[in-house]
């Protein structure tokens, strides 16, 4: 696969490892967020963790739109579903817990119309097939998703689909990224001692590299956005570790093939025509982030289905002893949770954070190094 | 007027017909559909001994029996369909154990309404590959269930065979030390079936790899008879069978990512989909387990044989209690190849 | 996040569309998002849409800068 495997390559995975162990200072530790659930995928999928060197930490963050996304917006989508309408949704939202163990996996099989979908377009077919029919699209994700839901709203508006909406739950990544740097733990506490950030990849292509300067600037912290392959991984990971070795925050770009500094400014248009922020939202693990959600602009109200329906305002809470929140921000690891592997397992998921195929958990879980680990503890 | 013609004044319309309540409950209906669609198309003699059981004489030796509940969706897909998918699945499971399959049985459970062409199609896939396969369908049953109450078509096949003497193989024989092989390319069934579900709709050639695997068993356990294990990675896939397998026989795995055939374009679709190969399930391939110095000499075996032809050593087995079962990677490190958690659904994240 | 794959456009269809191929595996997809794609373009997809066409020049560069990180030393 062109432009695929050429960033997996084995040889080169080799010469970048041994670069990075060259170049990384011994005396120090480098303690390296990746915002996005990509790179965690990448990281652990692909074994990167084995060519880094013991004092090159990778911190797992917040980035993923399915682990943030708190429990009553998913319970609202369940309720739609309940009321009638036919709900569709990604498949990355199925089995995510909601309130009292519910998912939408499990409101399916209790007889509720839920569909999964790969991407808008199929939505708006649904709607246009069933007439008679509601059908709510269930939209999640970072801005590298919101420019879809854009189209299919401009769509549905033109041709004047009466029976098609959004359910918008769309969130702001350079939000959350401050929300964490301003978190307590980071800024006084130096709990999280976060070194340096990758910078998500395709959020980036959409919005660009611009927006990331101010956090350069403003935490003097170096931000490389990187490719989501194993190798562009990597070769970020060397473009940090120079970074903080030579004292400089800048934001730079690994992952040129994609990403310009302006980013796709006809997809930017096109949200900006649709969507407008929210004054705060809350994200699951974060508490309410001032200006970090979108919602559906008064023109396209009739597409919004916050105010087509009546959505309750439930509390779910998480479950007692899910450690998701801290996850997510980078506080603590999956195996600090107490409910890690003994209660909760991909196969009885307590958290989002176990859930979503990029959720910390579920990558430990799945590609798992602790599994490895406490083995070794066994057997010493 | 023949004997058949008094009985059924009129022959059952296999174009327009549709499966109704009668053709399950005991009557006329349903022995004409018995006869005229699935007694016709089976064909053999047993079956046509015309009883509720079929008879035969006890095989010598030790007996295997295996059965399964068919309930794919869709009923056809590249490559195949419900039927011939039954007729392998069973053959496969009763050859797993070294066995020479015999006999299959096959139960139905139509739903009410469901077009009599399409189970026609169906029934004649099933006959060829049982045909082809040598193991004949010699008994079997049909009920109706209401509409609503059934996807078409349920089929419940069981099968008998009779394995060799000095051949003993099973999950628990595994070993620490023994090679692991692959019959040939992982992910081909699952694919061709995801393509052809409607929300999904991508193109492609892959077709299923649905086949019977017991000529390419037979040849394996006649020049390797020790074998340890051979077990078929269907649902769940590779990874699935790999753990099954670990788990029984407590011990651990380290796999080779390189070494396991993957077909580009299966690879490309599940890339797309977000899906793990390893996880997508098979229906022509088996896993086998060999001490190691035999493994040449059985991927040689495998290789001469047309549905072995792709065949390769992808690992081997470790002591380890725990029963990991790992992979090096493509990139060169390591990761855990684990049990699947639920179903493995697309993902845009 | 963001699951997106870099496809080769084989054909532009009607309205905003366009079929993509990856190793033969061929999806239809929207073009809606992307300005001046043609055949032969490498599109990053997403959700059934393209993101962003993909520079071959700039991926060279990369490959050429991690290839070259011993010699450049």
């Amino acid at each position: 696969m062109k432009y695929v495997d050429e960033f997996r390559d084995k040889a080169l995975a080799k010469k970048l490892a041994k670069q990075i162990a060259e170049e990384a200072d011994q005396s120090r530790q480098y303690n390296l967020m990746e915002f996005c659930g990509g790179h965690t995928h990448a990281i652990f999928r692909y074994g990167v963790q084995d060519l880094m060197p013991n004092n090159v930490h990778f911190v797992h963050g917040p980035g993923c739109p399915v682990c943030v996304l708190p429990i009553p917006r998913i319970d609202n989508a369940i309720e739609l579903a309940e009321q009638g309408a036919i709900v569709c949704t990604y498949g990355d939202m199925m089995r995510v817990p909601a309130s009292g163990k519910n998912s939408l996996i499990k409101a399916k099989a209790a007889g509720s119309d839920i569909r999964m979908v790969y991407s808008t377009m199929d939505a708006l077919k649904i709607a246009r097939d069933n007439p008679e029919r509601e059908v709510v699209f269930f939209a999640i994700g970072f801005e590298t998703t919101t420019p879809p839901t854009a189209v299919a709203i401009k769509v549905a508006a033109a041709e004047g689909l009466k029976n098609f909406s959004v359910f918008c739950n769309h969130v702001l990544t350079p939000a959350a990224i401050q929300h964490i740097l301003q978190s307590p733990e980071v800024r006084e506490l130096g709990q999280v001692h976060i070194d340096g950030f990758y910078g998500p990849s395709h959020v980036s292509s959409i919005i660009g590299s611009a927006p990331y300067d101010y956090f350069a600037e403003e935490f003097q912290k170096p931000v490389v956005i990187a490719g989501f392959e194993p190798l562009d991984v990597m070769q970020s990971t060397l473009m940090l570790i120079r970074q903080i070795n030579e004292g400089r925050f800048e934001v730079e770009n690994e992952y040129t093939r994609v990403v310009t500094p302006e980013g796709n400014e006809k997809a930017q248009d096109l949200v900006s025509e649709v969507f407008e922020l929210r004054r705060a939202f809350e994200w699951r693990g974060l508490g309410e982030v001032p200006y970090s959600a979108l919602k559906i602009k008064e023109e396209f109200a009739e597409y919004d289905a916050e105010r087509r329906f009546a959505v309750s305002e439930s509390k779910g809470k998480d479950v007692k002893g899910c450690e998701c929140p801290a996850i997510l921000r980078g506080v603590k690891k999956p195996t600090d949770c107490k409910l890690f592997g003994t209660v909760c397992t991909p196969d009885n998921p307590m958290g989002s954070c176990m859930v979503s195929s990029e959720g910390s958990c579920a990558a430990y879980w799945s590609y798992g190094r602790f599994r490895l680990e406490r083995a070794k503890e066994a057997a010493e | 007027m023949s004997r058949m013609e008094k009985r059924f004044p009129t022959k059952i319309n296999m174009r327009r017909g549709k499966v109704d309540m009668t053709h399950g409950s005991g009557g006329r209906a349903m022995a004409q559909l018995i006869e005229e669609l699935f007694a016709r198309h089976f064909d053999n003699e047993l079956l046509a001994q015309g009883n509720d059981q079929a008879m035969f004489d006890a095989p010598k030796g030790r007996m295997v029996m295996s059965v399964d509940g068919h309930v794919v969706s869709p009923l056809f897909f590249p490559g195949g369909d419900i039927g011939s998918l039954s007729v392998h699945g069973t053959i496969n499971d009763v050859a797993m154990s070294g066995a020479v399959p015999l006999y299959l049985s096959a139960g139905f459970i139509l739903e009410e309404g469901f077009p009599l062409e399409e189970l026609e199609k169906i029934v004649v896939s099933m006959a060829r590959a049982a045909k082809d396969a040598g193991v004949p369908v010699v008994t079997g049953d049909t009920k109706v269930v209401e509409r609503g109450k059934g996807d078409g078509v349920f089929i419940t096949t069981t099968g008998i065979g009779v394995v060799p003497d000095g051949i003993d193989i099973s999950g628990a024989n595994v070993r620490a030390g023994d090679a692991i092989l692959i019959s040939g390319h992982i992910g081909d069934h699952g694919v061709a079936i995801m393509s052809s579900r409607e929300n999904l709709a991508f193109e492609t050639e892959i077709v299923s790899d649905s086949a019977a695997l017991h000529g390419l068993v037979a040849d394996m356990v006649a020049a390797v008879p020790e074998i340890h294990a051979l077990r078929d990675p269907t649902r769940g896939g590779l990874a699935a069978t790999l753990n099954e397998i670990a788990y029984q026989a407590e011990v651990g795995m380290k796999l080779f990512e390189e070494k396991i055939p993957l077909r580009n374009e299966v690879d490309a679709a599940c890339e797309f989909l977000g899906l793990d190969p390893l996880y997508v399930a098979n229906e022509g391939k088996l896993v086998a387990f060999c001490p190691a110095e035999r493994a040449e000499r059985l991927l040689e075996v495998m290789r001469a044989h047309p549905l072995g032809a792709d065949s390769a050593i992808i690992g081997e087995v470790l002591k380890d209690e725990m029963g990991f079962v790992t992979m090096e990677t493509g990139f060169g490190g390591t990761r855990i190849v684990d049990w699947l958690a639920g179903e493995q659904l697309p993902r845009i994240c | 996040m963001c699951l997106a794959l870099p496809a080769k456009i084989v054909e532009i269809t009607e309205g905003d569309n366009a079929i993509v191929s990856l190793e033969g595996v061929k999806k239809e997809i929207s073009l809606a998002l992307v300005a001046d794609a043609k055949v032969g373009d490498y599109v990053l997809v997403h959700v059934g849409y393209a993101l962003n066409t993909i520079s071959p020049e700039e991926a060279e560069k990369t490959l050429a800068l991690m290839a070259e990180m011993e010699a450049a030393q």
